[in-house]
């Protein structure tokens, strides 16, 4: 399996009353109000820290994405993230997941930032191509709902044609029109980056994903248990697309948490996970169903399962949630000692047949401190026990070829963790 | 009598579902965001013209929209409607999007159009005094905003869901896939620089508003008449942006005295 370790990128000290005054974490909370630059500096520092220190554990990739006017996560550009990334670390993929292909105009900026990261790090970076959040696309940045797909088609197919066809050439779309495309550089991957969807449930992205060979990631915050359904219906159109079953062609985003027993985990990480569910996740309904967002098609498919088809609506406004609840009961959340850890971790890839784990390991409010904590203890004491998995029958043909299997620290430079709390 | 419901495909391929009645020179109905309904309001028209009531191009099979980028070809979509369905120099009543739509095919084919009613209509944008943020309002705040009295009959009507599971999921996709169809035109601002247009429009037009209307407010009724020569503006109490169904009444009588009995 593949390990990445993924950064959102949110705020970390959100009001205590933040979800009773304002209607939304999303689109409109006041940015005078509640988002003071100089916190932000810090924690973008310790976002790069915190992704340098992953790198430095083990872990196979590291990763962000892109998000707007929000304080849930707001990485913004997350191609400045993956130069940052290219040049800190050395084996790691970096896992672009990714750029929300519709706000770009003409899209072929994300085809130069990408090559661009992608001949930096030596050949390490995976694109991924979000459609985007309806929140980001049609809220902040104001696309017509009912035209995000197809600028998303489009752009997807500009970029893949900017990174493979002999340049100069036109192209004539209906959203872009560009004379000579011609981008400097290409990528240093041929014939171009890994290209890894990622989604919330749509049924067309899973087809696009089969008919085109690459990954999807499912990204939700509401567990395996939730998320089996949708997996399941994902590993279905793959089949009838006629492609086999390699468990890298999918990928499932968790919440995990690790301590040196369950009682340590629940009494370190409670707090936080209160915090996400109850106040990053409070996004209003009116800017997660967007009208003519997803097609006719997702909607009845949604209707008929009754809920709204967002991992953002569906996961939120959760009310002292207890960790019984999220970890035992809905199985949101894998939290617990190393060894209950890794065997959830082996259940969930077993269950969903997932072979890329996009792992959120900080949360919300975790401060710095913890969350190197949690990466360490999952590094050192999870990792060694679940990256060979999946690894004896299948190869990934979708990881980028610039990366390395980065080694686990030795267990002779294992300092004694710091304890914490 | 009931509506007929007649099915047709244009020139262009692409389809129009419309509700007809009633007999005499025509009539057309653009309704809003909300959809296609036939309303009293309808049946009293239909006593002395032939109502015709399209459904929002693009509600039914959003493919459709793929072939509609613009207001342009909308106006151009009815202009084709009109002439599968025979009908010349129609009486056009737009309500809200509708009567952006009105408008803007009003201001294209000047001569064509025999008489223009203006209900509550989108199109015009005043930055002092914004058309309310209607997308980004939450479900329960949206009763308010569109009519004067947001327990009344009238909100009892148009908010309606069915308690059958089955017919409830198929309301949900149509006022959803309705909502989209329309945002397909002017999302995030209704605003595509209708107001430089409005001076082509030579029909004798009524602009009619609900006084109450807090989504498109009344101010946009004045921006209206200012802008179309010789343009009758006429204010209905106790209503909101739907006041053909607030102050059904009222609005029937305003509407015959211009359109003539």
């Amino acid at each position: 399996m593949k390990f990445i370790w993924f950064h959102m990128q949110g705020y970390r000290e959100l009001p205590k009353d933040f979800e009773d005054r304002y209607e939304s974490v999303w689109v409109t909370p006041p940015t005078d109000e509640l988002c003071d630059p100089k916190k932000v500096g810090q924690y973008l520092n310790w976002n790069l820290d915190e992704l340098d220190y992953a790198a430095s554990l083990g872990y196979d990739g590291v990763g962000t994405n892109e998000h707007h006017q929000n304080g849930y996560g707001f990485p913004v550009s997350p191609s400045q993230t993956g130069y940052y990334l290219a040049k800190s670390t050395k084996d790691q993929a970096i896992v672009i997941l990714g750029n929300t292909l519709p706000l770009y105009n003409p899209p072929i900026r994300v085809a130069e930032e990408i090559a661009y990261i992608d001949c930096l790090s030596g050949g390490r970076v995976v694109s991924g191509m979000p459609v985007g959040s309806p929140m980001d696309v049609a809220h902040c940045y104001g696309i017509t709902p009912t035209q995000t797909r197809p600028r998303y088609y489009e752009a997807h197919d500009l970029i893949k044609q900017a990174w493979t066809r002999e340049g100069p050439f036109h192209f004539n779309g209906k959203y872009t029109k560009l004379r000579n495309v011609n981008v400097w550089p290409k990528p240093i991957q041929k014939p171009h980056p890994p290209i890894w969807l990622a989604g919330g449930g749509s049924v067309e992205t899973w087809d696009f994903a089969a008919e085109q060979d690459y990954t999807y990631s499912y990204l939700s915050f509401g567990g395996r248990a939730a998320a089996k359904p949708l997996m399941d219906g994902f590993w279905e159109t793959v089949d009838k697309n006629g492609k086999d079953t390699n468990p890298y062609r999918a990928g499932f985003a968790q919440i995990v948490f690790v301590g040196e027993t369950d009682a340590e985990a629940e009494r370190l990480y409670l707090q936080h996970a209160r915090y996400f569910y109850k106040k990053s996740l409070h996004v209003a309904q009116q800017f997660a169903a967007v009208p003519g967002y997803v097609t006719q098609r997702t909607l009845k498919a949604a209707v008929k399962r009754g809920d709204g088809s967002n991992p953002f609506a569906s996961a939120a406004g959760i009310d002292n949630v207890s960790w019984k609840h999220l970890v035992d009961e809905s199985k949101k959340v894998i939290g617990g000692s190393p060894a209950t850890v890794v065997d959830q971790i082996k259940d969930l890839a077993k269950d969903l047949r997932v072979g890329n784990i996009i792992l959120l390991l900080q949360l919300g409010s975790m401060d710095h401190e913890l969350t190197k904590y949690n990466t360490r203890l999952f590094a050192e004491k999870v990792l060694p026990h679940v990256r060979d998995v999946w690894d004896d029958e299948w190869q990934h043909h979708w990881w980028p070829t610039g990366a390395k299997r980065p080694a686990l620290p030795a267990s002779a430079d294992r300092v004694q963790l710091r304890k914490i709390g | 009598m009931t509506a007929e419901t007649l099915d047709l495909t244009l020139p262009s391929g692409l389809t129009a579902n419309v509700l007809k009645k009633g007999r005499g020179a025509p009539l057309v109905f653009l309704h809003s965001h909300l959809g296609r309904a036939w309303d009293d309001v309808l049946d009293a028209l239909a006593e002395r013209f032939t109502v015709y009531a399209p459904r929002h191009p693009g509600s039914e099979n959003e493919a459709e929209l793929m072939q509609l980028d613009a207001f342009s070809d909308l106006v151009l979509y009815y202009d084709d409607l009109f002439g599968a369905l025979g009908i010349e120099q129609p009486v056009l009543v737009g309500h809200s999007f509708g009567g952006a739509v009105a408008a803007e095919y009003a201001a294209t084919f000047n001569t064509k159009v025999r008489k223009l009613v203006l209900i509550d209509s989108l199109g015009l944008w005043i930055d002092a005094m914004p058309v309310a943020d209607i997308n980004g309002m939450a479900d329960r705040k949206i009763p308010a905003l569109l009519l004067a009295d947001a327990s009344g009959a009238a909100a009892a009507s148009l908010f309606a869901m069915p308690s059958d599971p089955v017919a409830m999921a198929k309301t949900i996709v149509t006022r959803v896939s309705t909502r989209a169809a329309v945002s397909h035109f002017i999302w995030p601002i209704p605003d595509r620089d209708l107001r430089r247009r409005l001076y082509r429009i030579s029909a004798p037009t009524l602009v009619l508003w609900g006084r109450e209307d807090r989504y498109v407010p009344l101010v946009y009724a004045e921006e209206f008449a200012r802008g179309i020569a010789g343009a009758t503006r006429r204010v209905i109490d106790g209503a909101g942006h739907f006041p053909h169904l607030e102050q059904a009444a009222a609005t029937t009588q305003a509407l015959l005295e211009f359109v003539g009995r």
